[in-house]
């Protein structure tokens, strides 16, 4: 059973539910449940959760459920966070990292072109290095950055998950990054949306792969 | 309750006959509060009342109508169980003033409106007008209101899936900002605005109430803006889409579980209106308390509470032995509620403060008594509007590109990509994929498409015929994805009434729609009334603008713009291109009266032919030839396949004689160019002589090229160089 969250102000979370019931079986998280007991893996999805007021995911990361979110993570269970979820996740501290707001400064909805890389963890099991997926985004704080040490080393231990194909870059991410993992490989961060890629009449189905992944992953977590 | 002074009606807008109705109506002056909610639900844009004897010229009934108008939204039976609601409002007055809230809080306002009958929204269609972006002006209204439209749109979390945006000058000091939202409701769970059941409470939900917003239903809406209307900028509302979230989420938990008895919306005139209407539809009479209403300031006067405009508010109402359960449900999303009235037989609004009355009109005159006006129409002597020629000269390849980077006819891409217009998982066709938006309902087993078009400155030139033109586009765009209309909702935004010229173009406009609508046998389920948008430089452009919803049965079968390397294509239907009223006419500074007479009955024909093709499947792209008549259809077709096309258009200049020019750029309803492969084409073209219906061939997807003939004209210019001019859009922002 896969759980996706729901604040109040999350835009994606039906959609991601949708995406994740190709596959297996899953249920909305109210952001004010801490018991994360049966559940084998964890989407937070997209959206303006709180409105993002005062800063993208800013608020949400104190959620109740957020520090459920925290333990499950720490314990090896799955965490798949998109978009806003990518947002709170870097908030949390569970991701290296943050999100600015895009370079041309305003929100931008675009297929673009994602390029695996070698990464370790459930989802990099599921992708081969170098695969190609056309993915959308949409977002108007979703440039990554963290300072160049910092990537260097994300870089050196296989974190980085995917990059935007050469040319593909919508918001100025350094280097290209579109998608990071935590040091064991079991929380991945992307603003692209993979949950809105899932069916060809929609735009392509090659975002079925990472909610594969959520669903195949060992249950290891004790939440 | 005191008197108040001889001239105040004046000043909100009631005039002196209207002031005398009004005392005679409650048999005694009114007093200060009494006469804040006439003037407000008196007027035009609450009252309708120099547009609601056009009105019933509308056809509104049809076996698919499941709500007409009246309710918040219209909506139509799409099987399985399920309705389709939709509407389109304007918001025009305060984006001039505030593009960003303005443009916001109208998306804000049509959303709730659909989902007030119990409607989850899927889908937002946009329709902008403002002057030329050579202006700073229109520049920052474009911008700022395509922002505002996007925060509200993309925070919610309803998909933006198409629109449409034009660049006129008559528009320079009054823009249009036009928002129209699609809904989906299991039709059991359908709820109306009607209050029943004396002794049941009145719930006010969401927002609380404060000072914004304070007449500006009357103040902006209902008479034209003037120079150094900045100061109207505290009769803006501003837009929260956060507490809208909750308070839709709210609110359609509420009504699956079946908590409401019936729930409006509040948008212009606040509680009067709100309060008046569901008293009115129900028959019965309400009293509120505003001392029970949450107050975001301490010191409002009571009429400032019925009237305030802040947003994401909702009024329901509640059986007594429910409101617990509706008041935990609004804890739990973190939204307000408060129970601040009742409802009463007594046929009366009244009003209350801390228990002590302090206002009492009886609903009927409040809601259905306000005077009706009839039109006095003169037909102008001729063209009432400018000529601004900006086309140098040139031969038709510079045409061609002059009309493609035209920011009328240019990709709307740095517009749209500002919108989210995949979130719901329904999008099967995005902006500009296709003519129609096409939106997936796994619920029925079936999908929709929608379209919203009005070009005014046709309507300028020929009020009748453009109107019909505006039906017409809007099904054509349906027939490229191969759907069948199945309603239509409309904004009429006119100048001022009152003037003869405007009262003309307004009731040649609702003639031609009503027409447009018989004739393809479409009902208009729904719809708003813009007028005043007018300044001391003239009235816009009469602008009525049409949104269509069809349903299809097969979204995989829906062609694209993109035709495959090696199909033919048709041009179906009869269209006989025209220059006047052209994009083309406009550019060379020559538009002027008149337009050729639609043949509505022949087009609707043409329409049905194209849909069945595309339902066979037999159809890999379709569009319709519209701004910039078939080249600029042509060249799109070209840099959507990426490949090429070459086309001979003398066939065309033979059926319908005129020159080679106004068969490539001249313009006209009723002509859809359809990518077949090559062996169907004989047999679609033997078909379409069987029933009578215009078919030509007339060129193929060939790489390289948009290379197009038409008797003394030729044209040959590179792909990169169409999609180059096509995509400039951005370049002038």
């Amino acid at each position: 059973m896969i759980g996706v969250l729901q604040f109040p102000g999350s835009c994606d979370e039906r959609d991601a539910l949708d995406a994740v019931r190709r596959i297996g079986e899953g249920r909305l998280v109210w952001h004010e449940e801490t018991d994360l007991g049966g559940l084998d893996g964890i989407v937070v999805p997209g959206g303006f959760s709180y409105g993002d007021y005062l800063r993208a995911g800013a608020i949400a990361r104190f959620a109740p459920a957020m520090e459920a979110v925290a333990r499950f993570a720490a314990a090896g269970g799955p965490v798949l966070g998109i978009c806003n979820g990518f947002q709170v996740l870097c908030e949390a501290g569970l991701l290296p990292g943050a999100l600015l707001p895009n370079e041309g400064l305003r929100f931008i909805c675009r297929q673009v072109e994602l390029v695996a890389e070698a990464f370790g963890g459930p989802f990099g099991a599921e992708l081969s290095a170098g695969e190609r997926l056309s993915v959308p985004v949409k977002h108007m704080s979703g440039r990554y950055f963290a300072p160049d040490d910092e990537l260097d080393r994300l870089e050196g231990e296989g974190r980085i998950a995917f990059r935007y194909a050469p040319g593909e870059n919508p918001n100025g991410s350094v280097r290209d990054i579109a998608g990071v993992t935590n040091g064991a490989g079991n929380v991945l961060g992307l603003m692209p949306h993979p949950e809105h890629a899932v069916d060809p009449l929609t735009g392509s189905d090659d975002g079925l792969a990472l909610f594969r992944a959520l669903a195949q992953a060992p249950h290891t977590a004790a939440a | 309750m005191s008197a108040v002074s001889e001239s105040r009606h004046r000043e909100l807008g009631l005039t002196d006959f209207e002031y005398e109705r009004i005392t005679e109506l409650l048999g005694r002056d009114p007093n200060e509060v009494e006469l804040a909610m006439f003037s407000l639900l008196w007027s035009e844009h609450c009252a309708y009342k120099h547009s609601r004897k056009l009105l019933e010229r509308l056809p509104t009934t049809g076996e698919r109508v499941v709500m007409g108008p009246g309710e918040n939204a219209g909506a139509v039976d799409v099987g399985g169980g399920y309705a389709v609601a939709f509407k389109v409002e304007s918001h025009n007055h305060p984006s001039a003033v505030e593009p960003f809230q303005g443009a916001a809080t109208g998306v804000g306002g049509i959303l709730r409106d659909v989902f007030a009958i119990g409607a989850r929204p899927i889908a937002v269609l946009d329709s902008l007008r403002f002057g030329e972006l050579s202006s700073e002006r229109s520049r920052y209204l474009f911008e700022g209101a395509v922002a505002g439209i996007g925060h509200y749109g993309n925070s919610i979390g309803v998909p933006t899936v198409g629109g449409e945006v034009y660049f006129e000058p008559p528009y320079e000091h009054n823009c249009l900002v036009n928002a129209m939202c699609v809904g989906l409701a299991r039709t059991d769970e359908m709820i109306r605005s009607a209050a029943a059941g004396p002794g049941n409470l009145l719930v006010i939900m969401g927002a609380s109430t404060g000072r914004d917003g304070i007449g500006g239903a009357s103040v902006l809406a209902s008479a034209e803006l003037e120079a150094g209307d900045d100061s109207k900028r505290p009769s803006v509302q501003i837009g929260d889409p956060f507490e809208e979230s909750k308070l839709l989420e709210c609110c359609l938990e509420l009504l699956e579980r079946g908590l409401l008895v019936s729930l409006q919306d509040l948008g212009a005139a606040g509680l009067t209106s709100s309060a008046g209407e569901m008293a009115s539809k129900g028959g019965v009479g309400i009293d509120i308390d505003v001392a029970r209403v949450p107050l975001r300031e301490p010191d409002l006067e009571p009429f400032e509470v019925m009237i305030s405009e802040s947003q994401e508010r909702m009024l329901a109402v509640v059986e007594p032995a429910r409101l617990d359960e509706v008041i935990a449900a609004c804890e739990r999303w973190q939204t307000g509620a408060a129970a601040i009235g009742e409802v009463t037989d007594t046929g009366r609004l009244r009003v209350l403060q801390d228990g002590v009355e302090v206002g009492d009109v009886p609903v009927d005159a409040l809601v259905d008594q306000c005077p009706l006006y009839d039109l006095e129409p003169a037909e102008p002597a001729g063209w009432m509007y400018g000529n601004q020629g900006t086309l140098s000269e040139g031969g038709p390849r510079e045409i061609l590109l002059s009309l493609l980077s035209s920011p009328n006819i240019a990709s709307k891409r740095w517009a749209f990509e500002q919108y989210d217009s995949v979130v719901g998982s329904r999008t099967a066709r995005r902006p500009e994929a296709a003519d129609a938006a096409m939106l997936m309902l796994p619920e029925s087993e079936r999908a929709i498409a929608a379209s919203i078009d009005g070009n005014g400155r046709r309507v300028a030139c020929d009020p009748y015929a453009g109107a019909v033109e505006a039906v017409l586009e809007c099904a054509q765009n349906l027939a490229c994805v191969g759907a069948e209309p199945l309603g239509l909702t409309n904004c009429l935004n006119f100048g001022n009434p009152e003037k003869p010229n405007v009262a003309w173009q307004l009731d040649r406009a609702v003639l031609g729609l009503a027409d447009a609508c018989r004739g393809l046998g479409v009902p208009v389920v729904g719809g708003n009334v813009s007028l005043y948008n007018e300044t001391e430089h003239g009235p816009i452009y009469p602008t009525p603008v049409v949104g269509m919803v069809g349903e299809l049965p097969d979204p995989a079968r829906a062609p694209g713009l993109a035709p495959r390397e090696g199909d033919r294509l048709l041009l179906v239907g009869p269209f006989a291109p025209s220059l006047a009223g052209s994009e083309l006419a406009k550019l060379r500074g020559e538009l002027d009266a008149g337009l050729p007479q639609p043949e509505i009955g022949r087009v609707a024909k043409a329409l049905a032919f194209a849909r069945e093709l595309v339902r066979e499947g037999a159809v890999s792209a379709a569009h319709d030839a519209s701004d910039g008549g078939l080249a600029c259809c042509l060249a799109e077709m070209a840099i959507a396949s990426r490949v090429g096309i070459s086309a001979d258009l003398d066939p065309l200049v033979e059926l319908r004689g005129g020159s080679g020019e106004s068969c490539l750029f001249g313009e006209g309803p009723g002509g859809l160019v359809l990518a077949v492969e090559e062996r169907a084409v004989e047999e679609i073209l033997r078909r379409a002589e069987q029933a009578g219906i215009d078919a030509l061939e007339i060129g193929s997807v060939k790489p390289d090229r948009v290379a197009l003939s038409a008797a003394e004209c030729e044209i040959a210019v590179t792909v990169a160089d169409a999609a180059r001019a096509w995509h400039s859009l951005g370049e002038s922002l």
